[in-house]
Formats: C-alpha cells, structure tokens, sequence
C-alpha cells in the first residue's frame, strides 16, 4: 500500500529533517529569531524535531532598537513559555553612535544595525551554524538559495560558489571561520506559512492582525509613528484600519489598510489580495536587485 | 462571483481543500533558446503565481526581451549575473499551487557545461519535463536532458515540444520529433513517455488544450501535471530508517530521531540495528503530535526500542526480513561536479544516509559518452562527465541499490580538503558471479569454506567473473593494455609473454584458469600447435584466439573489441550503463 503525505506533511517533514541534520553535525548551531511569522514557525517545527527534549541550540535576535514595542514584548512571552534561551544582540557601538534610518538613510542603517550587528553575534556567539526562517519564493535572488547557504570567513554569500545540493544530502563541512545559514523553510510558500500557523494554531505578533491604529499615510504608503518618525510638512496622523503583513523596522515596514482580524481572514485576503509580501518593505526597492547585493554583503 | 469574495464567503472550505493537496516537485530542462524560461513563466502567471507588483518591475525593465507585451523568462532568471548573459545558470526553485495540487519546480538550465545542476534540480524530482524546440527537432541536448533524469531515476518525463507556432501547429512535424524521440526514451528504459504540443510564448495547450492544434487529443501541460499519478511511493518497500539524532532528555526516555525513508514501520514491529546486527522492537512512535499507530514514508519520527541497545546517529533500523546490502565495496554511477578532475585512489568523504565517512575509488570502470550513451574507457572523470567506478569506503555502509531504493541508494562524495561537493552517485546493485542468481549466491557464501576443497564455484564467487584464456599473437602492448583494463575492472588478470618456454604455454595458461585468472596469452609466433592445445585444454567457451586480421590496429580500440568478446562470452559480467526499470 503506498500513501502519499499532504504538501504540508511533507513540507514539515522536509524541514524537520534539516534542523535534525544541522543539531547533529554542527558543534555550534542557532536559530535567528526575526519575531515574524517565518520565525514563528521555524520555532515549532524546532519543537516537533526533538520533541520531547527541548530545542537543543539558542534563538538570536539582532535588535536594531527600531522594531514595534510589540515585537519585543511578544517575542520575551514567547520565548520564556516554550522555555527557549534566548539571546539579544545590538551593535551597541553604532547606536551610540547615533545610528537610524532618518540620519543614514536605509541601506547604511541596515548595513550597520542589522548585517554588521549579526556577523558580530555569530562571531560573539562562535557559532558555526546559523538557521533563518527566508523562502525562496520571497523574493528572485532568493530562488537560487541553496538550503545549507555557505558563507566565507567575512560572512559573505557568492552566488558563483555554492555546492551543488542533492537529495537530501547535505555537506556540512566548514574551514575555520567559514559558517553555513541554514534555511529549512526554503520551500514553503506565504500560503504555506499561513496555512500551517492555522493548522497547528501556531501563535505570532498581534501586528499581524487588522485594527485601528494610528499611522501616517504618504501616497500609498500607511506607516507606524512609531520611534520618531518625522512628519512631513501638513502630514497628520490619523486612525487607519490595518495591519502588518512583514514584520522589520517601524520605519521600513509599511502597513496594509485590511481588516483582517484572524488567520483565516489573512488566508482569504491572502489569495485574493495577491500582491509579494515584501512589496512594502523599503529596502528590496532601494536599487535593481538591490536584496541581492544585501546578502552578498552577508545581510540575511 | 469574483475569486476574492468566494474565498472571503468560504475561507473554511477553501483550507479544507488546500490542506488535503498533494505535492508535485518536476524540474525542466531545456537549451537555452527552447523557451523554458517563457514556459515556467507561463505556468507560474497563468496559474496566478506571479503577484502584481512583480509583474509590475518586469514592465519597467529595460531587458525585456520577447515581442509580445510581457517577457515571461524574467520572471524566473533572478541572479543579476544571468541577467546579464540572458541565461539561467543555476538551479531557481519556482512554487506555483492550483485548486488541485501544489508544485515545486527545480528550474535547471540546459546549457552544456550545468549537467551538475540539472543533476542537482533532477534528484528531488518526481517528473521531468523536456523541452524539444520543434523547429529544431531532437537536438543531442534534449537525449542528453532525457538520459540525466533517467540517470537520476526520476519516475516520469514529460517531452513538451514547444514553439508550435512557428511550425504552423504540424501534425507531421510533432509525430516525427515523437517517434525519435520516444526511441531515445525507450533505450534509456522509460517507455510512454507523454508528449505535449504547445507554445509556451502564446500559450497554446500549456493550461487549456489549444484550438489550434485539433489533431492533438492529450491533455494540455497543466492538465497532466495536475491528474497524473504520484510516483510510487518509497513506503511500498522493506522499512529503512537510518538514525539522526539521539533524544535523551532525561534518563527515562531514549527515542532515535529520524525519517523513515522507506516502508513504514509500527510498534511491536521487529528491527534490526546496522551496523550491530542487534535485533529489537518497536515499542513506540513518539512525535509532537502523539504517539503513532503507524510511520510511513517520509514520515519524520522519534522511534523507542524494547531493549536498551547502544544505537547512535549512522545507525540504521531495518526489517530483518529484509537486510540492505552491507559492505565495504560497491559500485556506482556517478555524476562529477568539480573543477578538479576524479582521482583515482584519493581519500575522498563520502555522505550516505546519516554516515559520513573516509572512501576511495578504487577504479573507474569507464565514463559514458552522454550524447550517445556509449561507454569508453577512462581512467579519471573531468567536471560534468559521468562515469561507473568502484568504491571503498573505510567502514561497511548499508546500501540498497539506487534503482530500487533512492534514499539508500545514493551518496555525495566530497572533498576533504576543499569541502566541497565533487560528486553525487547512484550505488548499483551489487554484482554476482556470471550465472548464480541470488539464491546461488547466497549458498555458496554459506558454505563452510575450510571443511571442503575450494570449488570452481567458490572461485567465480570471490573473483566475480569466470577464468579464461586470451590467445594474442603480436600484440604485446595490447596484452599489458588489456591487464590493465581488467585489473581496473577488478579482474585477476596476468600476462604471460617472454618467461615461458612456447612448448609449456599451454599448460601454464590452463593452470592460470584452474587458479580462477584470466590469462593473456602474448606470443610472437603466429598460429601454432600451442595454440591448438591450449584451447584443448582450456574450458568450454573460455578460450578466445583473435585473428589479427580483425582486431583494431589501435591497442585501445582493440582492448575494447576483446573486452566486449569477453563480455559476449559471459566470462565478465555486463558493466552496460545500467539505466533500466526506473524506481
């Protein structure tokens, strides 16, 4: 008799065996904790994988200081119930120094307080693994991601240089100072993403579910206040029904007017609202290809 | 009702139905002008993959390329380098879903020098589709896309003979491309193949079955991917679990992580531990989500013993009743993939299951010729060749043959100084004496040895093929090229030339044969009395005097000639590139 598993079923299995693969041949793996909804589920699939011992690395979460107030309240609950170490990183130097979106403009800020603040928590860290929850279908430069993405002594990603993956093979081997990100939802979808948190009742950030808030709209752009953003001249805040369909930074992230209040409701708009979820993040349309140029800069 | 309120109305049903979708994962090959890029582009934007804001930069970009209103292959060429070139050069993984299943396309380029990653996009793969430019015909490419899925064992192919339009929608054109193609197909062992007419730039029969193409009555491209019928699955087959990882939280609870790759196992079931040879049960399926009555393949799962036994990651549970290979030596087909040509007898890192260890090709058999599946003799293999070698791996792996097994059957080999990736390979099933089928086998390898005298039997048994004798007159250097050859092989070979008094030739060749050699007779007199009489003394069918009229004047030609007479005379088994049945 031969069965055959949902596109779900075999998604998870696909990622459990990732995780399992990396936790046994790695002598220092971590789990890049975003918040978001990818992490969310990274997260439990982590739990499924070595159940019913607990997740045997940390989660790593690079705070730029800009994320919604939300976030970080959210991700300390949910990382102390499922009884999770978690570690926090900032590149405090830069922040000292001043660092934001408003005085550096996007890409130097990213530069600074999320790609240099994440190479440092892996050097910090000595960690030799690094798993993050990106998908290939999120964006182009993303479909040729290898699973096991290997990075060069500086953290650096060169699409010309990555080794062949076949079956379920993986090749684990490192030099000193070379690192490998690890990306088990590599083949979900948005929808599969969505559909799995529905499923297994998955929880993830409030900012993801519609309701008044107070935000700026600028053209078609709805953005939080949060953090100091600057109005411009004769721009009001007013109350706008929304919600966040990618979690980053307040001032990257844009918000979508819906009123999508439950994960069904996303779902629907989902698949009649198509429209790529990094569409309103900032800075994949800094330049042409500009999210490649980030990662080989070692951006995640 | 438009789409969005239907979903809004009934979002419960519309999970319901999304929840119980099978996955489809196909790859596409094709040459770079074939239009695959437009075809994938196609599927994705005519299933409503493509999201607006992505179409909307495609408008914007100052390369698009085709005539019409939208250039679908920039939708699937991401890197900003391939841009450039305007080829795609690496594997791009595309996720389309209709209301019937979900898809994962391994988009891999065609292009001569990429077999790795069309090695690489085929491994995962239930289907393949090859794209055949009508216009051009069967081009050696398109046998060269068709032998790697075969290669890689995926289940099906699907032939899309695309640009249609521009050959007017000829019946004639798209039956004669069948008809050689499907030739093709059959000798690489992969019968009824589906063939498809289409146009992927206009999008004739790629969704819906095309008006333009009356005389076609087969379902369009979409169609067939959405009805037919999921590859066999693994866990029809003997239980195969290989260890990951140890769970131990506390001292009252010890579960071996890992997949079943194969067949299903339950608890109270009785397993096997490799490379122990232990044997215990099941006692529980322990998941996050209960306990299980039942894991199948490719079922994730923690497994608990009856019995404490000393079981570590590498390990593999199996079903006693039905034991993978174990040994140290085996042989494969392989795919090469680096830039530093094979060497033979280098310490390379072979990966196999959950195994990683230290193994050496102890020979390569010979390479293939993908164009016209032909096999030379090699002595190493360059970037992108594929070739039969001979393995040893420092530690027994337990293995099933690829063609049966996939996930026992194959393996990365890996560079242990570079780290990386320089080969995949497909282990064949192991080969027996000439003429003791499995049972025979198995008899022979349970006698005991040291009770009896050696028997003809138990020679052909170790060596792997029959004595016999090889007459050569003239021919010295074919002699020693020929010891060569099947030495690499893994024959007892030996040549006897200058040492031996003519008289005796005879006589010494036969005690050669007696001892289980093959021995190279190498004379300077031409057909002779000895001849005569060895091919007396030698056994039935095991002596072959070759006229030196009709030998190859090249050594290396000639060498080939002998081993093929050899081969017809069953004293070596076949080493036939071995492509047949499918998994």
């Amino acid at each position: 008799m031969t069965r055959t598993l949902t596109h779900l079923r075999a998604l998870e299995a696909e990622s459990i065996h990732i995780l399992r693969e990396v936790a046994a041949e790695f002598a220092r793996p971590v789990m890049l904790y975003s918040i978001g909804k990818d992490s969310s589920v990274m997260v439990r699939l982590a739990q499924k994988a070595f159940y019913p011992g607990k997740i045997p690395f940390p989660l790593l979460h690079v705070d730029t200081s800009y994320k919604f107030g939300e976030m970080i309240e959210f991700r300390d609950r949910f990382t102390r119930e499922i009884g999770a170490t978690l570690i926090v990183h900032q590149n405090k130097q830069a922040l000292a120094d001043g660092a934001s979106p408003f005085r550096l403009g996007t890409q130097n800020c990213c530069a600074l307080l999320k790609t240099r603040a994440l190479l440092d928590a892996l050097a910090e860290g000595g960690f030799d693994a690094a798993f993050g929850g990106a998908r290939r279908e999120e964006e182009k430069s993303r479909a040729k991601e290898r699973i096991y993405s290997f990075r060069d002594a500086l953290g650096q990603w060169d699409p010309k240089n990555q080794r062949p993956e076949l079956w379920n093979l993986f090749n684990s081997r490192t030099n000193k100072g070379e690192s490998i990100r690890v990306f088990p939802l590599s083949n979900w979808t948005e929808l599969d993403v969505w559909h799995y948190i529905h499923l297994e009742n998955i929880p993830v950030v409030p900012l993801y579910f519609a309701k008044l808030r107070e935000m700026v709209v600028r053209g078609e752009a709805v953005l939080p206040v949060e953090h100091g953003l600057r109005l411009l001249p004769g721009e009001k805040t007013q109350l706008v029904m929304c919600r966040m369909r990618s979690l980053g930074c307040t001032y990257c992230t844009g918000a979508v007017r819906s009123e999508a209040d439950t994960v069904p409701k996303i779902i629907a708009e989902l698949v009649s609202f198509r429209r790529s979820e990094r569409e309103n993040r900032v800075i994949d349309h800094d330049q042409e290809g500009s999210m490649e140029l980030k990662k080989r800069e070692g951006y995640f | 009702m438009p789409p969005a309120e239907a979903v809004a109305a009934d979002i419960e049903t519309f999970l319901d139905l999304d929840r119980d979708k099978e996955l489809l994962r196909f790859t596409t090959a094709g040459s770079v002008d074939d239009g695959k890029s437009t075809l994938i582009g196609r599927l994705l934007h005519d299933s409503r993959g493509v999201y607006e804001d992505q179409l909307a930069s495609i408008r914007n970009s100052p390369l698009n390329r085709s005539t019409g209103p939208l250039d679908f292959s920039l939708l699937t060429d991401g890197l900003k380098a391939e841009r450039e070139q305007g080829i795609t050069i690496d594997v791009a993984y595309r996720y389309f879903a209709t209301p019937k299943r979900k898809f994962i396309i391994a988009d891999t380029p065609g292009h001569e020098q990429y077999t790795r990653n069309m090695a690489t996009g085929a491994s995962t793969a239930d289907l393949a589709i090859v794209l055949v430019d009508a216009r051009l015909g069967v081009l050696p490419q398109s046998r060269r896309h068709a032998f790697i899925a075969a290669l890689l064992g995926i289940p099906r192919i699907v032939v899309a003979v695309n640009k249609m339009d521009l050959v007017d929608f000829r019946q004639d054109v798209f039956e004669r491309i069948r008809e050689e193609f499907s030739r093709h197909l059959e000798r690489l062992g992969i019968p009824g193949a589906c063939f498809i007419p289409l146009s992927a730039l206009e999008g004739d029969n790629v969704i819906a079955p095309s008006a333009r193409t009356p005389w076609y009555r087969g379902a369009s491209l979409l169609e067939y991917l959405e009805t037919v019928p999921l590859a066999p699955a693994s866990n029809g087959r003997p239980a195969r679990f290989p260890v990951q990882y140890v769970i131990r939280p506390d001292l009252n609870f010890r579960g071996y992580a890992g997949q079943v790759v194969s067949g299903s196992l339950r608890p109270g079931d009785p397993v096997m531990v490799l490379p122990s040879g232990r044997t215990s049960r099941v006692k529980s399926i322990v998941t996050w989500d209960g306990e299980l009555a039942e894991a199948f393949a490719p079922m994730p799962a923690t497994i608990c013993l009856e019995d404490e036994l000393d079981v570590s990651r590498g390990d593999m549970l199996v079903r006693p009743s039905h034991l993978p290979h174990v040994s140290r030596h085996f042989e494969a087909q392989v795919v090469w993939m680096s830039e530093q040509p094979l060497k033979v007898g280098r310490p390379y890192l072979l990966k196999h299951t959950t195994q990683q260890l230290s193994a050496t090709v102890t020979a390569v058999r010979h390479r293939v010729d993908v164009n016209t599946l032909s096999e030379e003799p090699a002595s190493r293999l360059e970037l992108n060749e594929i070739g039969c070698l001979a393995l040893e791996t420092a530690r027994p792996i337990f293995f099933d043959a690829y063609k049966s097994h996939r996930a026992t059957g194959c393996f990365i080999l890996i560079d242990p100084i570079g780290n990386s990736t320089v080969a995949a390979g497909m282990i064949l099933e192991p080969r027996r004496a000439p003429g003791a089928d499995n049972a025979a086998q198995q008899a022979l390898l349970d006698l005991d040895f040291q009770s009896s005298r050696l028997t003809p039997a138990e020679r052909f048994a170790r060596a792997g093929h029959y004595p016999a004798t090889i007459w050569l007159t003239a021919r010295q250097e074919l002699a020693y090229l020929l010891e060569r050859r099947l030495f690499q092989r893994g024959c007892q070979v030996h040549v006897i030339a200058e040492e031996v008094e003519s008289r005796i030739l005879p006589e010494v060749s036969a005690l050669l044969g007696a001892a289980g050699l093959i021995a190279i007779v190498s004379t300077s007199r031409p057909n002779s009395a000895e001849c005569e009489r060895a091919r007396g003394l030698a056994a039935s069918g095991r002596f072959f005097h070759f006229d030196p009229q009709l030998l190859d004047a090249s050594d290396d030609k000639a060498a080939v000639q002998v081993c093929a007479a050899l081969e017809d005379g069953g004293v070596l088994p076949r080493t036939r590139f071995e492509v047949g049945e499918g998994i």
